[in-house]
């Protein structure tokens, strides 16, 4: 008679919190057997050396100078918009829109940038690039803020269909700025005059980018830590009727919040366009929008921890680009050796945030 | 705790970047260090294309480069492919990391990275840009920045004598009249390109069946599959009997397959997908523009702004013709109109051939040099013909003859 093994094998138990050494132990125990899993698949079906593999993944990140300041001049960018999105969603307000938000803020700098050129001096042309931009991104993401507040609508699909107008409205107005005429691409703006282009900070051009996303950084970290509004924020996204009943105005915190949220969009818009790239089209954002939800949550919503997911990120993107150049792979590879990859960092938080047990063997002595 | 160990990486991540900053810049200067001696063993090329091999378009580019390589007798660690480039400041990044690798010569595919490879040219003015499809090279004034294209409309032409034999074929088989012989065109942008390319097809398939006329419908985009297959089931739906396109998928050539409709096409042969409707294909080879500049470096010798590949100089091609589908005698028929495009006798934009509003074409003020308010600065019509190509290697030939609908023009 053994009653005690008539208990489940296997037995999931949520654990108490973590010290942080273990729960780091168990995310660095995640990348190792991650890049085994990857070394497997990679031997398995290109034959190629992983640990080759490997070096041309931190090569094509980190090779030469320009790669490491592109890696974190592609890093700032996603940082940036990762920071625009993280208001909302400590406020439990799901924002997928912020690929909508950072394209209106490009499409204002960008119009700014052909229309007013050769009327304006360019200091002011500047200031009004930085206006528009981040009136742009806020004003797109109050719209689905205020039917949020007001009708309560579904904030998910709402700002999700923003994108599709935002992409199309940039699609209708590369077709009425294009050159030559019928070539569906705007080019780069103001080429020979560098009008409206963002300054160089001690002349190098990644350095603006940079700079720019580390104060925001840190002004984000400080406001949801250490404001009235940052707490607002976070006694909204705890419980509605908790901030109503100590009299928090709802409807304000999240408008407020998202036009926020998205005005740090249209600051990475107005970098991407004005600082980076000098023109506009409609894959300018490149999915960053969504690959943000992502680090932001990695990140457990903390500005700082931040930093070094949109790193991993960035830095997977261009090593993996750099493996399908060097081994005449096809991107698709490097696409899952990335989904490989981020499958054990996410899939890494169960076992922070739950224990598995198994069944002792003491039944078995009876 | 967490925040103060999280605080104090963020700030060695800071002073890492710095570190490397400037640790790593004297190597940059090296990287840039002008290489005088020409020779063919210190050669390194660098490449760039917008797609992979899965775009019919940039597998045209790709087989070209690994051909033409393979001819001057290039290692493999001589040349470097970058594909997937987008058109954006990652062309510019893309080229400047192959200019600092050691590339003397970097040549890009795609229309849209001319203002970014513009851009690094300006930057490295020791190596060699060239850029194919473009039209800045002979305003911009660079030393190292360089266009070229392909007389690729003499190609369509002969694709286009390949469609109206079997437009006649279908005729004379009593599947339609005469008046019901209608080619359907998916193009990606009413630009001159594109315009210049239906237009020499269609022309092509009139000098052989009089009573063709042709609707255009345009996708907004070089590579958009569902809107390629949705352009040519609209054409085929509107009554038109063969289909030809001018974009990268294969979206217009397995929708004619589907609904059984023969179709021409571009960048390469369509067979092995469409063995039953495929008859011919056009395409620019563009090995022999990549071996002309490799030379033309080592020698020492001028690169031109803009060089234009002719049949003479196998940079336009046509696939073999598919006997299975494609008229009787069609192979003969492109050849000996092949004689005549190469001896001059034939021009294929002859101004006799064709009417604009009813009447002909005499004088027309193209627009050669690119500037955003499409001025029109070139006289293109001499001695009876549109010269094509002639003033730029880039087509700029962008007129609405008679017989060609154009169903949407909103792109």
């Amino acid at each position: 008679m053994n009653k005690q093994s008539k208990g489940p094998l296997v037995h999931i138990v949520k654990r108490g919190s973590l010290p942080w050494y273990a729960a780091w132990g168990i995310r660095a125990l995640a990348i190792v057997l991650a890049l085994i899993a990857c070394a497997l698949v990679t031997t398995v079906t290109t034959g190629e050396n992983p640990i080759q593999v490997y070096a041309a993944m931190i090569d094509g990140a980190f090779g030469t100078a320009r790669k490491t300041w592109i890696t974190f001049q592609n890093m700032s960018v996603l940082l940036c918009i990762s920071l625009a999105v993280t208001p909302a969603f400590r406020m439990r307000f799901w924002n997928i829109g912020a690929e909508g938000q950072t394209l209106a803020g490009c499409l204002a700098t960008a119009a700014c940038m052909i229309l007013l050129a050769d009327k304006l001096p360019n200091w002011l042309l500047i200031c009004t690039m930085i206006l528009s931009a981040i009136a742009a991104g806020a004003v797109w993401g109050l719209i689905p803020a205020i039917f949020k507040a007001k009708w309560n609508t579904n904030e998910t699909l709402f700002t999700l269909m923003m994108n599709y107008v935002a992409t199309q409205l940039v699609a209708y107005f590369v077709i009425l700025w294009e050159v030559p005429k019928g070539a569906g691409k705007i080019g780069i703006i103001n080429q020979s005059s560098e009008l409206g282009w963002l300054p160089q900070l001690f002349g190098s051009k990644y350095l603006l980018s940079i700079i720019v996303v580390a104060i925001a950084t840190i002004l984000m970290y400080l406001y949801l830590n250490y404001t009235k509004q940052g707490y607002e924020i976070a006694v909204v996204g705890e419980s509605e009727r908790t901030a109503r009943y100590v009299g928090i105005k709802v409807e304000k915190v999240i408008i407020r919040t998202m036009a926020i949220s998205g005005a740090v969009c249209g600051l990475a818009g107005l970098l991407l366009v004005g600082g980076i790239n000098h023109t506009v089209t409609t894959t300018i954002v490149g999915g960053r929008g969504f690959t943000a939800v992502m680090v932001s949550w990695l990140a457990k919503f903390d500005p700082i921890i931040m930093i070094f997911t949109s790193l991993l990120l960035v830095f997977l993107e261009r090593g993996a680009s750099e493996i399908s150049t060097d081994f005449g792979l096809n991107q698709s590879f490097s696409d899952i050796i990335t989904g490989i990859i981020l499958f054990f960092i996410i899939g890494c938080e169960f076992f922070i945030n739950y224990k598995i047990s198994f069944r002792k063997a003491a039944g078995k002595e009876g | 705790m967490k925040k103060i160990i999280a605080l104090m990486m963020a700030l060695c991540m800071v002073f890492a970047l710095c570190a490397c900053g400037q640790s790593e810049a004297p190597a940059e200067d090296a990287a840039e260090a002008p290489a005088e001696e020409n020779a063919l063993a210190d050669l390194k090329l660098g490449f760039i294309f917008l797609h992979d091999e899965n775009s019919t378009y940039d597998l045209n580019f790709i087989n070209a480069a690994k051909e033409a390589c393979a001819n001057l007798g290039l290692t493999e660690d001589q040349y470097i492919f970058r594909t997937n480039i987008p058109e954006s400041e990652e062309c510019y990044e893309a080229a400047c990391e192959l200019a600092d690798e050691g590339c003397d010569i970097i040549f890009a595919d795609s229309f849209g990275h001319e203002d970014f490879m513009i851009q690094a040219a300006k930057e490295f003015p020791e190596v060699v840009f060239c850029h194919s499809t473009g039209t800045r090279a002979h305003t911009e004034g660079l030393d190292n920045y360089h266009n070229a294209f392909a007389s690729i409309y003499e190609g369509r032409y002969l694709a286009g004598i390949a469609a109206g034999m079997k437009l006649n074929e279908m005729i004379e088989a009593g599947e339609f009249t005469a008046d019901e012989a209608k080619i359907g065109y998916v193009g990606a942008y009413t630009y001159a390109e594109v315009i210049s390319g239906y237009t020499s097809f269609y022309l092509g398939a009139k000098s052989v069946c009089p009573t063709a006329t042709m609707e255009v419908t345009f996708t907004g985009s070089w590579y958009d599959e569902t809107a390629e297959k949705e352009g040519a089931n609209k054409l085929i739906s509107n009554g038109c009997k063969l289909i030809s396109q001018h974009a990268d998928s294969m979206g217009a050539p397995t929708a004619c397959e589907t609904a059984g409709v023969p179709n021409v096409s571009y960048n390469g042969s369509t067979i092995d997908a469409c063995p039953n409707t495929f008859i011919v294909s056009s395409r620019i080879n563009w090995a022999p523009y990549y071996e002309f500049v490799v030379n033309a470096y080592l020698n020492g010798e001028e690169i031109p702004a803009d060089w234009t590949g002719t049949i003479s100089t196998d940079s336009v091609l046509l696939t073999d013709v598919n006997e299975a589908v494609a008229a009787e005698g069609t192979a003969q028929a492109i050849e000996e109109a092949k004689a005549k495009l190469v001896s001059g006798e034939l021009q294929v934009f002859d101004t006799a051939t064709f009417t604009v509003g009813g009447e002909a074409l005499t004088s027309y003020m193209a627009d050669v040099d690119t500037d955003p308010d499409y001025e029109p600065d070139t006289e293109a019509v001499e001695n009876g013909a549109f010269m094509e190509s002639k003033f730029r290697s880039a087509p700029y030939f962008d007129v609405q003859i008679d017989g060609i609908t154009l169903l949407d023009t909103q792109f």
